[in-house]
């Protein structure tokens, strides 16, 4: 490893490489709990070329990489279990162009989710992917977690806007997929393929996204409900009626607690859940959907329906809902989330599963997620240093993941797979599933040098029955 | 590092472990914080990194480095992270014990020396310091120096800061009457906190913000014992002497009997609200009366704002544009932030603007510019870009140290700047009238 320190000073200059005890430690973890391990070495190159020398380097070497935004993902994705060396870009942080004729953005890999979405408005535009973490997130992150967000159910998850990538081979080469075009069948589809590979194929440099034109009008509401059901249900019923909001996220009693505990914007603390739906487009289509979606809620048992009066009032429950993960934290010491995700029609289902499971393995579970695209967050709060309990978590939690793929579903809807779910991946893939992904995995990068250990695991879980 | 176990072993016993288990590692504090931002994204420089290295000493996975006492030394203190954090991890606290451990096993630099053993804690010292400052002003040595050079000796904050030294007030025109009555119907009996740079450097804004206070209906009692409140030191580690200087004034104002205490520094304010945390281990009943202490805070803002100030006192002022900095600790630390916007606001004649990024820290942090001058002199300049975009003529803060960078702020930049800055209670005095400001001389 000294040599490759040596090596990476000389090319990136010493202030780019650090390999102190704090430097290593600061990036021994992601937003995974429960999971940290120190790298060898952080590095910081400032181009593409740069990326390709150290690649190339370790490839020569046998010596992992750890691709790394912002840390914020939620599988253990970024935790450098093998050590290595974890590559940062936040000097490769610039909007290379935002191009008006053919709606596209090019980035480098270290630009923030939201600095993304703001440079589309100045420009009339709109670029619709929009995870919860967006102010942190970086846009490297969100194509290798595939990542989704709020308005995922109307307009997609982060595959849908990747045109092109510049992406650097563990051999060292680059390629180039895609591009500016709308139409391009040449071959596979490699652009997608690195989309959601999680840093296992190779760095993204740069990408060109697509962009759409920015929604002339936009409508909020908050609907509460006196149970669960009720909410699920009218999931499904605005859904059978072909109206596809932009936004339909749904929050249980415990999740509203703790947001309102932080965000104070007078969430129905009494609700047993709450729906935040909104719809966008052209003024007198969302007026009417929406008029649409009340009076399903209102038929469907809602006690309580609001329209946010103002753009302000909207942006505040969004940003309620949005910090939901990190307000449940609040309870307890230890947080843990789940991303089950089921066909949206069985949401209810899902929910009634998860809470049955909650009770019989005595542990408490809250959930929320996009009620709109099935894919659910149920989150426990617990303690990390109770063995007892988190025993019994992770039989709940596995539980959880069974119940998901009977009812159609899968183990993650936006967070990836990473380490901490590797040992399920086969539940919801097979085995034949396995064995194409490996070899894709052998094609790409045969020494097994980038982000080694993440999404096949050593032991994989044998599948509980319900 | 020396005594690297001792300190081990401190941040073991110490620091609240269910505290540093509750960051959940979101992340969600990166963007707020401006050490992070202006290390061009180092996560040894954010507060979810600082925190990680806080808990691994804890655990006994990191020996206490020098790099990790950097990394806290480098921490503004400004909690811009705290409101951010949804998890709600009080990572002020987790900051200053931290700090207090190393401090407690550190050689001291002769300028912390003389700042927080000699300065701060004596507040007849303070005064002759300043004395001495107004002596060093009149003698027509403050001109000389300048021009000699002299001050280039001294670490760049150091510099910077004594040009911005507002005249020293004669110690006779410093001393306060005991109580100031209330003009028209007594509404409310508070005690006011003087504070050490407040009472000496900037005592004109102490008499302003005593009369507002009177003006509003307030009775103001100004208790002689109070010393300084301590903020210097709780942030700079030197905790033993925090606690002391909290119970001193603990007792001071428990005699006056107020309604509130009330201050005109937004550092102090925040740190008086928190004794009772400073206190919380201490013997006998200090826990309860540093909680009663710590409730009656209240920045004079709010005094003002919830007595109904705006509705009853006309305020005027010829045309001018007027924008705001937070104060850190008063944002962060009190949570207030719309009053004095609110006050400005109902000045006629005035253009208020809101400058973008109003709440994050200007770099002041207490002594931090002295000690940190690099990373406070970057978050300076971007400052004053940004209130360079309001085109304000005055810059408006609600706390010394802030008051006095924005000062420097403005002094460096006077080239492209015409912007004044000045403290929230002069302004507003400024603007209650002639008339008012007699009503309450009667
Ligand atoms: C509070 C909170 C809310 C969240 N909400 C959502 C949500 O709504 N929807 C959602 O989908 N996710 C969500 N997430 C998860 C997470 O934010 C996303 O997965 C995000 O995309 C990660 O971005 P990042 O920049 O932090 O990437 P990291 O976490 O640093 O990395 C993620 C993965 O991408 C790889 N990687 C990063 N950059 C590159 C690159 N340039 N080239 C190759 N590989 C790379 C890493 O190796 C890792 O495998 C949330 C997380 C938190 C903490
Ligand atoms: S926002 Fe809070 S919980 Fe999240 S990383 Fe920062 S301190 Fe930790
Ligand atoms: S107190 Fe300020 S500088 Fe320190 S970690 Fe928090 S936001 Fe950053």
């Amino acid at each position: 490893m000294e040599q490759a320190i040596a090596y990476f000073t000389e090319i990136l200059g010493s202030a780019h490489v650090r390999v102190s005890h704090a430097d290593r430690l600061v990036y021994s973890y992601d937003g995974t709990p429960g999971y940290q391990a120190l790298p060898d070495c952080i590095v910081v190159p400032g181009s593409t070329e740069d990326v390709s020398a150290i690649v190339t380097y370790c490839h020569n070497h046998y010596i992992p990489i750890v691709p790394r935004g912002s840390g914020t993902n939620l599988s253990a994705g970024t935790c450098p279990t093998q050590g290595g060396v974890v590559v940062l870009f936040t000097r490769m942080n610039q909007i290379l162009e935002v191009d008006t004729q053919n709606l596209t953005m090019t980035v480098q890999p270290g630009v923030v989710t939201k600095d993304i979405h703001n440079a589309a408005e100045v420009n009339g535009l709109f670029y619709p992917p929009d995870p919860s973490s967006q102010a942190i997130s970086t846009i490297g992150g969100n194509i290798n977690e595939n990542s989704g967000g709020l308005r995922g159910l109307k307009y997609g998850v982060t595959k849908d806007y990747v045109l092109g990538l510049q992406v650097v081979l563990p051999n060292g080469h680059v390629l180039a997929t895609g591009g500016k075009l709308t139409k391009d069948v040449a071959g596979y589809d490699v652009t997608k393929l690195i989309v959601g590979s999680e840093g296992t194929l190779g760095i993204v440099t740069e990408a060109t996204l697509k962009l759409v034109p920015r929604q002339e009008a936009k409508s909020t509401l908050l609907a509460s409900f006196r149970s669960i059901e009720e909410a699920a249900k009218t999931v499904s019923l605005i859904i059978e009626q072909a109206i596809i909001p932009a936004t339909l996220e749904f929050m249980d009693k415990g999740t509203i607690a703790a947001v309102e505990d932080f965000v104070n914007v007078g969430l129905p603390l009494e609700a047993a859940a709450v729906l935040l739906i909104e719809q966008d487009g052209k003024q007198e289509v969302v007026q009417e959907d929406m008029k649409k979606v009340e009076s399903i809620c209102r038929h469907s048992g809602a006690v309580n329906v609001t329209m946010a009066a103002s753009e302000t009032e909207a942006e505040e429950l969004r940003r309620a809902r949005r910090a939901a993960l990190s307000a449940l934290a609040r309870l307890a010491p230890t947080t843990i989330l789940e991303d089950a995700t089921v066909p949206r029609a069985n949401v209810a289902d899902m929910v009634n599963a998860i809470e049955q499971i909650a009770r019989k393995h005595d542990v408490r579970i809250c959930t929320f997620g996009h009620a709109g695209d099935g894919n659910l967050h149920p989150t426990c709060v617990t303690d990390a240093r109770n063995t007892a309990e988190m025993e019994r978590v992770e039989a709940a939690f596995e539980e959880i993941f069974a119940a998901a793929i009977d009812l159609g579903g899968t183990i993650t809807g936006e967070h990836g797979v990473g380490e901490m779910k590797a040992p399920y991946l086969a539940w919801k893939v097979g085995e034949t599933g396995i064995e194409v992904m490996k070899a894709i995995k052998a094609a790409f990068d045969p020494r097994n040098i980038m982000n080694p250990g993440k999404l096949f695991a050593k032991e994989q879980r044998k599948r509980v029955t319900l | 590092m020396k005594n690297s176990t001792d300190i081990q072993q401190a941040f073991h016993e110490r620091l609240d472990e269910g505290e540093l288990m509750n960051c959940m590692r979101c992340g969600f504090c990166l963007p707020a914080c401006p050490t992070y931002i202006h290390t061009g994204g180092n996560e040894l420089h954010s507060p979810r990194g600082r925190i990680a290295m806080m808990k691994a000493v804890h655990d006994g996975e990191m020996a206490p480095t020098e790099e990790m006492k950097a990394s806290l030394d480098l921490c503004l203190g400004c909690r811009a992270c705290e409101p951010a954090c949804p998890a709600g991890v009080t990572y002020g606290h987790l900051l200053e014990e931290s700090r207090a451990i190393f401090a407690e096993h550190e050689e001291k630099s002769p300028v912390h020396k003389l700042v927080f053993g000699d300065l701060f804690p004596k507040p007849k010292r303070m005064k002759q310091a300043i004395g001495a400052v107004r002596l060093y002003q009149k003698s027509g040595l403050q001109k000389v120096t300048r021009t000699i050079g002299f001050l280039s000796l001294f670490p760049k904050g150091m510099k910077e800061l004594e040009e911005t030294l507002p005249e020293v007030i004669p110690k006779k025109e410093r001393v306060h009457r005991a109580v100031y009555h209330a003009v028209g119907e007594k509404k409310a009996t508070v005690a006011f906190f003087t504070g050490c740079l407040m009472d000496t450097l900037f005592h004109p804004t102490n008499k302003a913000t005593i009369g507002l206070l009177q003006l509003a209906g307030c009775e103001v009692v100004v208790p002689a014992e109070q010393a300084c409140c301590g903020a210097l030191h709780g942030h700079a580690g030197e905790k033993a002497k925090g606690i002391e200087m909290a119970k001193h004034n603990i007792t001071a104002f428990e005699a006056s009997e107020a309604d509130h205490i009330v201050l005109n520094a937004g550092g102090c304010g925040a740190f008086l609200q928190e004794y009772d945390t400073l206190l919380v281990k201490e013997e006998g009943d200090w826990p309860e009366r540093a909680k009663r202490f710590a409730q009656k805070i209240q920045d004079f803002s709010s005094v003002l704002f919830t007595l109904g100030f705006i509705e009853s006192i006309p305020l005027k002022l010829e045309e001018k544009t007027i924008t705001f900095q937070d104060s850190c600790h008063l944002r962060n630390g009190q949570h207030v932030f719309k009053e004095p916007r609110a006050l400005l606001q109902a000045i006629q004649g005035t253009h208020y603007v809101e400058m973008a990024n109003a709440d994050s820290c200007c770099g002041s942090a207490g002594v931090y510019n002295m000690l940190q001058p690099e990373m406070a002199g970057e978050i300076l300049k971007e400052k004053m870009n940004k209130v360079n975009d309001t085109q304000a003529d005055v810059i408006v803060t609600a706390n010394p140290g802030c008051l006095l960078q924005m000062k420097a702020g403005c002094n460096q930049h006077s080239d492209t700047l015409t912007t004044e800055a000045m403290h929230l209670a002069d302004l507003l005095w400024e603007s209650v009238g002639q008339e008012q400001r007699q009503n309450v001389m009667n």
